[in-house]
């Protein structure tokens, strides 16, 4: 049973973690342009430092 | 920095106020459309072009909305960086920053999106407990996962189910059922008996059922709030493509002033080419106008001192000064536009199909759970059980997979419609599409291409031909570039002196004569019927050139494909008689009616929909646009008028007309697909609801039921594609 105390917590912290990561995403914007994103990871032009 | 201080901190200053002055200055954004870019090299290529202009910061494309937004100095004009893209093969527009801007952060969507991720992740973490309960969790244990399901859901369902709460908030205070209000109850149900129960530690508590009714619905309401937010972005664009400024004269001096700043009386320079941009009184200036857009005439008219004209008619050949009457509101043109908002009204009357099922579906759960509360209060007289077998009820049928029915559905079928370029900007439009049985056409500008072409060109004999080649070389009115198009290639006379004069036509001298191409008084010429210019070679009789508008490419496929659906098709114009005889007779439709006045083919539509047809308008100009907002369902192509296409339902976006029939046939599959998605809901309600009245339905058997029929809905939306 004391396995419980442990692993919801850490279960909860994981999935928090992902959320946090979703919602920085998603105010960074990340979501405005799809197709472009998608076009732009085949580009040799960007990959020293990503464009802002 | 020369100036030398003693005091490090007062240098600093006026440079760190120039600085400050500076970042004000360049603080300017342009934003481009250009359609033309579709790969990855395409972006590579558009943005070096535009980085290596001169005052440009950053340029960064939008490959889905297919537009650049460029941060530049203030001062760089969009028209140096248009031409620059131009030189390296690509078409590009300046858009109104002002009008974009509002579709610029999709805030309401990013919104929705987050709360999407949200109840997601509650969802997953509560459902994670429930499986542990499900597989036998028992006493001390299943009464802590149930606390701390509580813990995750109570505060994940306050917050993600806010636009359920507003809107079923807002449906109560107007004293009217919608969707939202038996999802909002039974939300609140099963949350209230859940807690309850867990407080009591009973075995059964539904909290991951709530949150995957909230996960599932906002899934939903976010597919619905896409599939139109790229239609609005587009159509916003369309909007933006016109730049609303105008040239002022002041103290004989010209400035370029934004719409809004113009005022009753200022004198406006129309140039060549230019659109009117107020109502007014010409009071310097000779030229024709092309009113098209207001009236359907092709032919260009002849104005000069003293006529009115209107706002969004085109200046031809002359440049002319206007005095402005009616600016802004007032003018002609916003008052159809008022027109057309009163006729919009009628359409939301429409019942979409989900409304009216909730209409049925509403009343309909609470009745039963209430019955089921009241049978099982009155067999068991315990009070905790009646309330967990009406909660049950609520929950098993809450309309999961009814609110995926729809927007997975329109969605779909919109997904495809933007693949064949057109645009469905009304929520119901596709299901008012799919009920129309009779077409009516606008002539000019949308069966035809609203360009004149020559029809007698063999007529000609060289000498004028080539004359008239070369005089029409040196005018921009389309009448003469019609002539240029169809002599692309031919031989050039040499003709010297060449002279427009603004709303008569083109002379020059050729072989020692005086040569006219224009206006029939004006080269001594006795007017034929229908379009025409007159070319006289100084001695022989003056020759007539006549013109007739093209039909667009897809057109007489549409109209013969729309006929063999067994849709009625009429043509509508305020053309004269003749022109809109041939176009009739080229498409093979009988139904037509010419000189329409506006209201005329408002009224015709409206006699069509009183023998209880529903009618689709397809048509682009102002003068159509009262007749689109009173049909059923319009639709209006891409080079229609601002106002026309806001008045439509669907903007056509490519040039071909064929797609109509065919988003007919989708428009029509979708609305099955609709019906069987209610009928796979229903289905499941029948089969889960006499489990959950039997008392039978623990909150595993809610769980599966839900989820399986919302998927079971998204996927056969998906057959659409």
């Amino acid at each position: 049973m004391t396995v419980l105390g442990l692993l919801i917590p850490v279960s909860l912290i994981l999935g928090g973690l992902g959320l946090w990561g979703f919602l920085y995403t998603l105010r960074s914007e990340q979501y405005d342009d799809p197709d472009g994103d998608a076009q732009r990871i085949l580009s040799g032009e960007y990959d020293d430092r990503p464009k802002d | 920095m020369t100036m030398v201080s003693a005091c490090p901190a007062c240098d600093a200053l006026p440079a760190a106020e120039a600085v400050a002055d500076l970042e004000l200055a360049t603080d300017a954004q342009i934003a481009l459309s250009v359609p033309g870019v579709h790969c990855g090299a395409c972006i590579a290529t558009v943005e070096r072009a535009l980085e290596a202009q001169e005052g440009v910061q950053s340029a960064r494309v939008n490959l889905t909305l297919k537009r650049a937004t460029v941060e530049a100095d203030a001062e760089l004009d969009a028209s140096q960086l248009i031409g620059a893209l131009e030189a390296i093969g690509y078409e590009a527009h300046e858009l109104d920053a002002g009008t974009l801007s509002a579709t610029a952060s999709d805030k309401a969507g990013r919104d929705l999106l987050m709360r999407v991720g949200l109840a997601g992740f509650a969802t997953m973490n509560v459902m994670l407990l429930s499986v542990s309960v499900w597989s036998g969790a028992d006493s001390a244990t299943r009464d802590l996962f149930h606390w701390i399901s509580a813990a995750i859901a109570l505060p994940a369902i306050a917050f993600t189910g806010k636009p359920f709460f507003v809107s079923a908030w807002s449906a109560l205070k107007a004293r009217r059922l919608n969707m939202d209000v038996p999802i909002v109850l039974a939300i609140a149900l099963a949350l209230v008996t859940s807690l309850w129960e867990t407080m009591l530690s009973g075995h059964h508590a539904y909290f991951d059922a709530a949150l995957t009714l909230v996960f599932f619905l906002l899934a939903g309401r976010y597919l619905d709030h896409r599939t139109r937010a790229v239609a609005r972005s587009a159509a916003e664009e369309l909007a933006a493509l016109e730049v609303p400024r105008a040239t002022r004269l002041r103290a004989g001096s010209e400035e370029v002033v934004a719409l809004a700043d113009l005022a009753i009386g200022d004198l406006i320079l129309v140039r060549p080419g230019g659109r009117m941009p107020v109502d007014g009184e010409i009071v310097e200036g000779r030229s024709e106008l092309d009113r098209s857009l207001l009236t359907g005439e092709t032919a260009p008219v002849f104005v000069e001192e003293g006529f009115v004209v209107s706002a969004g008619e085109v200046n031809l050949t002359g440049p002319l000064v206007i005095r402005a009457n009616a600016v802004g509101r007032d003018t002609s043109l916003h008052r159809m536009a008022d027109l057309v908002a009163i006729a919009e009204s009628g359409r939301s009357r429409y019942t979409s199909l989900a409304d009216s099922a909730a209409k049925l579906y509403a009343p309909g759960v609470h009745i039963l759970s209430a019955l089921a509360f009241v049978g099982w209060y009155l067999y068991t007289f315990d009070m905790r059980t009646a309330l967990n077998i009406a909660a049950a009820v609520l929950i098993i049928t809450c309309p999961c997979a009814l609110g995926l029915a729809v927007p997975a559905v329109t969605t779909a079928a919109s997904g495809r419609l933007f693949k064949m370029g057109l645009l469905v900007k009304h929520a119901t439009a596709l299901e008012r599409l799919a009920e129309v049985d009779t077409v009516v056409f606008d002539k000019t500008g949308t069966l035809t291409k609203g360009t004149p072409v020559v029809q007698n060109w063999d007529e000609l004999n060289a000498e004028a031909a080539s004359v008239a080649l070369a005089l029409a070389a040196g005018s921009a009115h389309p009448l003469s570039q019609a002539i240029v198009a169809i002599g692309d290639g031919l031989e050039t006379a040499d003709v010297s002196e060449i002279e427009e004069i603004p709303g008569f036509g083109v002379q020059g001298v050729w072989n020692g004569k005086s040569v006219r191409l224009g206006r029939a008084e004006w080269v001594d010429a006795i007017p034929v019927e229908g379009s025409a210019v007159y070319l006289n070679l100084g001695l022989a009789k003056p020759v007539a050139i006549r013109f007739e508008d093209d039909l667009r490419a897809g057109a007489k496929e549409a109209v013969s494909i729309l006929q063999s659906q067994g849709i009625e098709v009429h043509i509508l114009s305020g053309d004269s008689e003749g022109a809109v005889q041939t176009v009739a007779a080229d498409i093979g439709c009988s139904n037509w009616k010419s000189d329409m006045l506006p209201e005329d083919k408002a009224e015709y539509i409206s006699d069509i929909a009183a023998q209880n047809r529903k009618v689709m308008m397809v048509g682009d100009g102002l003068n159509d646009t009262v007749a689109l907002a009173a049909a059923h369902v319009s639709m209006s192509p891409a080079s229609a008028l601002d106002a026309a296409r806001v008045a439509s339902d669907i903007v056509i976006l490519g040039s071909d007309l064929s797609c109509i029939a065919e988003a007919l046939e989708i428009s029509r599959r979708a609305r099955r697909r609709i019906r069987e998605n209610f009928r796979i809901a229903t289905l499941y309600n029948v089969i889960a609801v006499p489990l959950a009245i039997a008392g039978l339905a623990t909150p595993l058997i809610a769980a599966l039921a839900m989820s399986t029929s919302s998927i079971t809905v998204s996927l056969n939306a998906l057959r659409l594609r």
